[in-house]
């Protein structure tokens, strides 16, 4: 009797296959219970919901712009200050660190990914925000006159916040920048040393090579960032308002459903809230997919390439 | 397997020896402004009766009025009255209970200033609409004078959710500030023009405790409680007044006449020399009808004890016992709430 | 001359890197000092057994929420290993179908959903329906927080297992279920239950999704449909009030949080070390 049609086997596929589908199923769920649960919201509002800065609970307003201009600013800074950062510390483990000492640091990074964002964000609240408030309070006046830097030396605002998430974002960022350089294969060193490349150089084209998975693992470390909720919410200021300024007590997405949602007064203010989390959600998705699209393309190059630099063609034809 | 099988048959036996030691759990929540009295009169209630366990979560006043109408929550806390339209969306009939009296204060952080200042009503509404932006603006500085004021910014404080505490400062702002009561409104959650959101009267306690310039509004205790500056506000008769039990029961004693019967009365701004003008009962929500008659009944014993022996602790914690006539007239309604 | 300019170069990168190694262990050092240095003068026996005293008295523990971060994490458990393990176990047998394929999907797109919008979720499935928070809601959402991480473990380390073993099992005429039940996942066993132990440590570091479903209890309860108290929200309470109290209090909680955190990790590193030493031996 075949393996596929004996009953046993039937019996597995199937038995196991229903807990597989309870998998799925709860990601349907969430999307279809976010989508209608925010029903009335996305019917009152439309398309105006995120163009609307006005969230005014008392009079039935509700515009979510500055909180997905919160979201996005913080998440993006976080990114400036965490790439940098997150693939120093990927090169470095992968690349150029003595042999011994590439367990403990990747232990080390682990360690940064593993701390509760609660403790985050107490640490955020009595350590950083201070120190945040002292290094605004010590801006020279030709700063402060830029918008970048405008208003008063509160502490708390998106600095504070962009610090936190950017501290949060880099074990991630760097954790899968050094699985996709493991990708690049040994040969393609190897020949770039060969040809009497520098570290540097040799570096420089693993990165090439791997360029669309290290794009993954940023999009994913921003993905994280956009979802972040405790750590953000403590250091935040918890204001919508939509500003420029790094001083400024700002709101995120995630912080005021934190913050809101338990007592939003009518049905409205809930399902506003909901709408919300919908396109948190729906945000966090695609960034998912994208990211996990480039990263899974890495391991499929096999596609011949189009001619490049003197470098790269040389080490083709090694 | 066998050790997962009897290890969860373990867990499910001590589970149900638990449920059956005949302990009753209340689940109640919501404003943050009655915290310490209620969670003192909890703790104190379970001394004497250990088999009642009420917990109660400090969430804000919106949060107990959405809990209880939505049942998720036995009973419901607020400063700020439940509306018409909020009652009526409640699957039944909700009474409001007043429990005591408190008092919203304005505390104040200014490095070098450890004088009390003196606010007035237009005066307070200006700085919360943004208006007044300097500690050291004329409007401040005439109202106190010999007080070296500094040229920094004002940081507004206020509440990032839905607040009872709000209810009663902008409740009193829109008495005193015609351009508030148009610009803001009333309501547990309002959008505020300028400042800084902290959620619950603790963290705007804290905010005002850790950033230097800053304004906001707490109730009286956690002022007390936290030694935070707060000032003295000017009431209807012209007179600057600092809350304490004193002036708080003075605001209620006009009010203990011309309490209605669904006890959903303001006590802002109300007339008096002694008065402090930011003044307010607060409420406790009951089903008069809910389906757990057992908790009912217990939620009832405790209300008749929270009215007289209860009050006694009011005054430490800087709460003003409710006036005789109001408890009178509670004691009666609590017997129209069904038991059986 | 152009020689050394790029030797200088690359030497410098090489600086920058190992830079930013240091900057990145910058935070890490401060967040663990702060903590340790804050935490470690308030725990003391009353933290680990007394409740929580009424506002604003000095005093009183957080023995409640230990008990409840527990008890929700082992709800959570109770959901995730069975459904997650079974899910991982199709995925990995049957790699390559379109069910597969999908699961894993699931999988990826459920560890990217952010934690507030699972509570956000829990809490319309598990607290309304029911007209009350309770342990079980916190450990549904915790459930479906940690549902991705056993999948994928399982599913990953399943694949590492030789397809000889599968074969050999299904030559000596075994069941495919007693194939995979009895040879298969007792040889991934061990990677397996290292990934569960980590997935724990960090749900139970969890504080968003508990917000609303598990909400909070000033009392000690064993009972899972009452709301309870968990570190991770006790440690928040605590933290945006006002009272010096309670920050120390909060201190402590943290230390609590991270070193159950802390050790979970090591044992996962241990086990993972020693299992690749034996494969390596074998």
């Amino acid at each position: 009797m075949k393996l596929k049609t004996r009953p046993d086997e039937i019996l597995f596929r199937v038995g196991t296959g229903v807990f597989g589908v309870i998998v799925i199923a709860a990601v349907l769920a969430i999307g279809w219970q976010l989508g209608w649960e925010s029903r009335l919201s996305i019917r009152e509002f439309g398309w105006q919901f995120w163009r609307t800065e006005i969230w005014d609970p008392v009079a039935g307003q509700f515009g979510a712009r500055p909180f997905i201009w919160g979201t996005l600013y913080s998440s993006v800074l976080a990114l400036l200050i965490a790439t940098p950062v997150a693939l120093g510390i990927a090169v470095y483990i992968s690349e150029l660190c003595p042999g011994w000492l590439q367990r403990p640091l990747v232990f080390l990074t682990e360690l940064l990914a593993a701390i509760p964002s609660i403790v985050y964000g107490l640490w955020g609240m009595f350590v950083l925000v201070p120190f945040v408030r002292h290094l605004e309070t010590g801006t020279p006046e030709w700063m402060r006159a830029l918008p970048l830097f405008s208003g008063p030396p509160l502490g708390i605002g998106m600095l504070a916040a962009a610090i936190i998430l950017s501290i949060m974002v880099i074990p991630f960022t760097s954790s899968i920048a050094r699985e996709v350089l493991r990708a690049v294969p040994q040969a393609q060193r190897e020949g770039a040393y060969a040809l009497g490349a520098t570290k540097w150089e040799a570096i420089r084209m693993a990165l090439f090579y791997a360029r669309t998975g290290i794009v993954g693992a940023v999009m994913l470390g921003f993905g994280r960032a956009l979802g972040e909720t405790m750590a953000v919410t403590m250091v935040i200021g918890n204001t919508p308002r939509v500003s420029a300024s790094l001083f400024a007590p700002q709101y995120t997405m995630a912080a005021v459903i934190a913050n809101e949602f338990t007592e939003a007064g009518d049905d409205l203010h809930l399902h506003a809230l909901i709408e919300i989390g919908l396109v948190l959600f729906v945000m966090t998705l695609i960034i998912n997919i994208i990211s996990r699209a480039f990263i899974w393309s890495l391991g499929h190059q096999d596609r011949p390439r189009r001619r490049r630099g003197v470098l790269a063609q040389q080490t083709e034809s090694v | 397997m066998k050790k997962v099988v009897y290890g969860a048959l373990g867990i499910a036996a001590l589970m149900g020896v638990t449920l059956a030691a005949q302990k009753v759990q209340i689940n109640g929540g919501g404003a943050t402004f009655p915290n310490p009295i209620y969670t003192k009169w909890f703790s104190e209630y379970n001394k004497l009766h250990p088999n009642v366990e009420i917990n109660y979560q400090s969430q804000g006043s919106g949060f107990g009025i959405q809990q209880i109408i939505k049942r998720t929550v036995f009973f419901g806390a607020t400063d700020g009255p439940m509306t018409q339209d909020q009652l009526l969306s409640a699957p039944g009939k909700i009474v409001h209970f007043p429990t005591v009296l408190g008092a919203d204060v304005p505390v104040y952080n200014i490095p070098g200033v450890s004088q009390e200042l003196k606010f007035s009503g237009p005066l307070l509404a200006d700085i919360f609409l943004g208006k007044v932006t300097k500690w050291n603006d004329p409007a401040i500085t005439k109202l106190n004078p010999g007080v070296n004021l500094p040229g920094s910014d004002i940081v507004v404080v206020h509440r990032s959710e839905g607040s009872g505490t709000t209810y009663i400062w902008v409740d009193y702002l829109s008495k005193v500030s015609p351009e508030w009561k148009k610009r803001v409104g009333v309501a547990n959650s309002v959008s505020w023009p300028v400042g800084v959101g902290a959620k619950g009267n603790e963290s705007v306690a804290g905010q005002v405790i850790q950033v230097p310039g800053s304004i906001g509004y707490v109730e009286l205790i956690y002022a007390l409680q936290n030694k935070i500056a707060y000032g003295s506000v000017q009431n209807m008769n012209g007179k600057f007044v600092k809350a304490n039990v004193n002036s708080v029961t003075a605001a209620a004693a006009s009010a203990a006449k011309q309490m209605p019967a669904d006890f959903r009365v303001s006590i802002t701004n109300a007339p008096g020399d002694d008065v402090y003008p930011i003044s307010s009962f607060t409420w406790m929500l009951l089903y008069e009808n809910a389906p757990d008659k057992a908790k009912a009944k217990v939620m009832v014993d405790f209300m008749k004890w929270a009215l007289t022996d209860g009050q006694k602790y009011a005054g430490d914690l800087g709460y003003a016992p409710l006036p005789k006539a109001v408890v009178d007239m509670e004691m009666k309604t609590l017997a129209t709430i069904k038991v059986q | 001359m152009r020689n050394t300019w790029r030797r200088f170069l690359s030497q410098g990168i090489v600086v920058l890197c190992a830079g930013a190694v240091l900057l990145a262990l910058v935070p890490l050092a401060l967040v663990l000092f702060y903590v340790v240095a804050q935490g470690i003068s308030s725990l003391n026996w009353a933290f680990f057994t007394h409740m929580p005293a009424p506002v604003g008295e000095v005093g009183g523990g957080m023995a409640n929420a230990i008990l409840g971060s527990l008890m929700v994490t082992g709800l959570a458990a109770l959901g995730a290993i069975p459904i997650g393990v079974t899910a991982g176990i199709y995925a990995a047998e049957y790699r390559g179908t379109r069910v597969a394929s999908a699961i894993r999907f699931a999988a990826d797109t459920l560890n990217g959903v952010p934690s507030i919008v699972v509570g956000v979720f829990a809490y319309t499935v598990a607290v309304l329906p029911f007209h009350r928070f309770s342990a079980l809601a916190g450990g549904c959402a915790l459930g479906i927080m940690m549902l991705p991480l056993v999948v994928r473990t399982t599913e990953e380390l399943l694949l590492l297992v030789p397809n000889t073993l599968r074969e050999g099992a299904l030559a000596l005429g075994a069941t495919r279920a007693r194939a995979v039940f009895t040879v298969v996942v007792p040889a991934a066993l061990p990677g397996i239950v290292t990934g569960v132990l980590l997935a724990l440590a960090r749900v139970s570091g969890e504080t968003a999704p508990l917000l609303f479903t598990a909400f909070n209890n000033a009392f000690f309860t064993t009972d899972p449909r009452q709301p309870i108290a968990t570190l991770t929200v006790q440690v928040y309470t605590y933290a945006i009030a006002p009272y010096q109290d309670w920050h120390r209090q909060a201190w402590a909680g943290a230390l609590v949080l991270v070193t159950i955190v802390l050790t979970c990790s090591l044992l996962a590193r241990f086990a993972t070390a020693r299992m690749e030493r034996m494969q390596r031996g074998s």
